[in-house]
């Protein structure tokens, strides 16, 4: 399971913070060269994203960037410029309809072609921020193989709504249930909008907790003192990890006797429950608590 | 009284200290009262220039001053138009340190009034003119404890200490802030003063505040002090606190301070009573903040926190966390105020807090000292001198006397600062040797110097991944890329001096 709790975005035209984001525990780096990039930058944002992607190390980060829409000519040079690197999945803004990931796969299969990548190789992400795009979900996040996760925009589509964003999130929950029910029925990972008040921790603990339990696989996030108090709320208790622990060892030893039937303390382990455990354990390594029950 | 003949008293020849037969001429007896003594009979002079001219100061010799009002100090500047007015040369000035504002002593050099200096800090334009050959003879850069060493065996003599104090009684007791009254000039611990009043051939206290005597407790007392002079302004309170204690939001020094806080705990001496030292940046600060959490957290306090003190410091001695404080200088407001009003937050003279010589210094008492660089080198020696371009722009301070007194010294530093590696193969000036550098943190990873091996190990078992300095240097150089070598002249416009006067490293000449 690839880890996406944390999602940093880091905009494309300031090298300071380019060249030190991988130091950051964030599972993902989202380099921006949409809404945080000026007009007049555009083009100086694009070559250094480029070449950081090029020569810069992000050792364990998986590597996002956020483009500008294809339907301008900007979005296309972005997608040249990216793509051809090889290391990055393509985050696709603003995304209405599933035809906009096909524009833009076809567009990506086009670059890697020609630039002698492995067709496919490129990840895809859709962002969706409108009523539109929150509305056509479901296909936007099938629309294509490439496509590793969703993510809803929450101040575009509060816009759209005509109405603004409430520290209880309330007019936002349509919008992310849509957005996560799309993300598992296409079997991809979900992901919130960003927490924009970044002193109020308070605040972001309690939005994590609320998007954890709605079932989201992570948050954007647009500072890295984000990072630690989100991934604290998606590490699991002790109690979680002995219990999974003792299902997936229950699973093992199952296994071992070639047995179909899992119990655990004389109650039956299906599915659900191992995947869960599997996710639970997942997390648990992620923050470096098995590690540390080991040595122990 | 026995009639005796003071000639034939045994031994007389070998007795020291006595001086002949009692006269009672000698004995003259003051009988005014106390009010009366303090408006008649007191060591308040009229002017600096009369006071001056009493020090008996000639051309050619040193004068001295502190630096604990930092960018807000007007005393120096008062003192170098003062004597340059009454036509002095050749002087030496030997500061404790000298900040941006002193920049107005470049014409006094230029024209002869000031011919050398001794400092543990150059800053601003000053420094910057320095640095481009203003001075024939180097200016020479003494830590701390050096400074105090030098003082304390007389190598480095002054004659004259001109002391600004925000309060003074008449007869020269002097203290970093006035009690009773929170208004006016407060900067704290008068550290450095104390040393140089106690040492000095003549003490001049200048202050803009008269307080009755006793004007206890004193920093500098009145048996160190020569003269009083009182002027209308001394600092300003802005320039005196700046760089006061902030919370830093800055991710990056967050991030090191967490992982300073890893490796202060791997090292084994985060237990109860153990002692430390912190300094005044963002990230240091940081990592107090984040002590202060586990020492909560673990139930443990400090025996004591040492050197420039910060408001957090304080905070945390209020709290109970840090049972006491040694403060040779006070970072901030906080700190100012602490040492008004807490019984065990104590100002300690600069020869106690880290002069190798004395008969025992507070640096050689610590567990932990955290500290910042400009750079390190692959040999894990320290520069917190001349910056990436050659040229001087910061202090000394307690660094080297701090992290070789230290148990465990960790160098605090960003790997690259804008375009510029922090690592390097060598640095520009060695003011720290690697011998006393243990850990050195950056934000790309930790690095423990080889000659700690077990220091190492236990940091590695906490489960703090350890890389080489190599491996840092060559991070460096990837993202930065190997700047052009800074280019000198032969000309040597500062020599830097190790805790024990020894030179370590020479500043020379940038070229143009």
């Amino acid at each position: 399971m690839k880890l996406r709790r944390t999602m940093l975005y880091v905009p494309g035209n300031n090298p300071g913070m380019i060249k030190d984001a991988g130091v950051y525990p964030a599972d993902c780096i989202m380099f921006d060269l949409e809404d945080s990039v000026s007009l007049a930058e555009k083009d100086a944002a694009r070559f250094l994203v480029h070449e950081a992607l090029c020569t810069i190390d992000y050792p364990g980060k998986e590597l996002l960037v956020r483009i500008n829409a294809l339907d301008t000519e900007m979005g296309r040079e972005d997608l040249e410029a990216i793509v051809r690197t090889g290391r990055a999945t393509i985050r696709l803004p603003k995304t209405e309809s599933a035809q906009d990931i096909l524009d833009c796969e076809k567009e990506i299969a086009r670059i890697e072609k020609d630039a002698g990548l492995v067709p496919g190789s490129t990840g895809m992400m859709a962002a969706v921020e409108s009523a539109k795009g929150v509305l056509n979900a479901k296909e936007i996040a099938c629309a294509s193989t490439r496509l590793i996760g969703i993510a809803i925009g929450a101040e575009d589509y509060v816009t759209d709504l005509k109405t603004n964003r409430s520290p209880e999130g309330i007019e936002l929950l349509f919008g992310r249930s849509m957005v996560l029910l799309a993300a598992r029925s296409a079997g991809i990972d979900a992901i919130d909008t960003v927490y924009s008040d970044i002193d109020n921790e308070e605040g972001l603990r309690k939005e994590t907790t609320l998007i954890k339990q709605l079932g989201f696989d992570g948050k954007s996030i647009i500072n890295p003192r984000q990072i630690q108090p989100i991934h604290e709320i998606y590490t699991p208790t002790e109690k979680e990890i002995s219990k999974s622990l003792l299902i997936i060892e229950a699973i093992e030893e199952a296994k071992k006797r070639g047995s179909g039937v899992i119990a655990l303390n004389g109650k039956m382990i299906d599915k659900p429950v191992a995947l869960r455990a599997q996710r639970v354990l997942d997390l648990a390594s992620a923050a470096g608590l098995l590690k540390r029950r080991e040595e122990a | 009284m026995s009639e005796f003949n003071y000639d034939t008293i045994p031994y007389i020849g070998e007795i020291g200290a006595l001086h002949g037969k009692f006269d009672p001429a000698g004995a003259v007896k003051d009988h005014k009262n106390l009010a009366e003594r303090q408006k008649l009979n007191n060591k308040i002079v009229e002017s600096l220039e009369k006071a001056i001219e009493l020090s008996g100061l000639k051309n050619g010799m040193t004068i001295s001053f502190h630096h604990h009002f930092r960018d807000g100090d007007y005393i120096v500047n008062l003192t170098l138009d003062k004597l340059a007015e009454m036509g002095f040369r050749d002087l030496i000035v030997a500061a404790s340190s000298l900040s941006d504002c002193h920049a107005p002593m470049i014409k006094h050099i230029k024209s002869g009034l000031v011919q050398r200096i001794e400092t543990s800090g150059l800053r601003g334009e000053l420094a910057e003119a320095v640095s481009r050959g203003l001075m024939d003879a180097p200016v020479t850069f003494r830590s701390h404890g050096g400074r105090a060493y030098a003082i304390e065996t007389r190598e480095l003599h002054i004659d004259v200490a001109f002391l600004g104090a925000p309060s003074c009684d008449p007869y020269g007791n002097a203290n970093g802030y006035i009690r009773g009254v929170d208004q006016g000039i407060m900067c704290g611990s008068l550290g450095y003063a104390k040393t140089d009043a106690q040492y000095a051939d003549k003490t001049i206290v200048i202050t803009n505040h008269i307080v009755p005597y006793p004007n206890i407790p004193f920093g500098i007392p009145e048996s160190d002090v020569n003269y009083v002079v009182v002027v209308d302004e001394i600092g300003d309170p802005e320039g005196i606190m700046k760089g006061a204690t902030r919370f830093t939001k800055s991710p990056m020094e967050l991030l090191m301070a967490t992982t300073c806080a890893d490796v202060i705990e791997a090292t084994g001496r985060f237990t109860e009573g153990f002692s430390m030292q912190m300094g005044s940046g963002g990230a240091s600060l940081a990592v107090v903040r984040f002590l202060r959490e586990r020492m909560i957290r673990q139930k443990i306090s400090a025996s004591f926190a040492l050197g420039g003190i910060t408001g957090q410091i304080v905070e945390m001695h209020e709290e109970g966390l840090i049972k006491k404080i040694l403060d040779v200088q006070s970072f901030d407001l906080t700190a100012a105020q602490s040492l008004k009003n807490n019984r065990f937050h104590s100002q300690i003279s600069a020869s106690y807090y880290a002069s190798p010589s004395n008969k025992g210094t507070a640096v050689n008492q610590l567990d932990i000292v955290v500290l910042s660089a400009l750079e390190v080198d692959i040999n894990y020696n320290v520069n917190v001198l001349t910056g990436a371009d050659g040229v001087i722009r910061g202090a000394i301070g307690g660094h080297p006397d701090t992290a070789q007194g230290a148990s465990v010294s960790i160098i605090i530093l960003p790997l690259t600062r804008s375009r510029i590696p922090c690592v390097v193969d060598r640095v520009n000036t060695v003011v720290t040797p690697g011998e006393t550098v243990d850990v050195i943190v950056t934000n790309h990873g930790v690095t423990v110097n080889p000659r700690r091996p077990l220091l190492a190990e236990k940091i590695r078992k906490y489960g703090i991944p350890l890389c080489s300095i190599e491996d840092l240097r060559d991070k460096a150089r990837k993202i930065v890329g190997d700047p052009d070598p800074v280019e000198y002249t032969d000309k040597i416009v500062g020599i830097v001096a190790y805790r024990d006067n020894t030179v370590i490293d020479v500043i020379r000449q940038v070229k143009e």
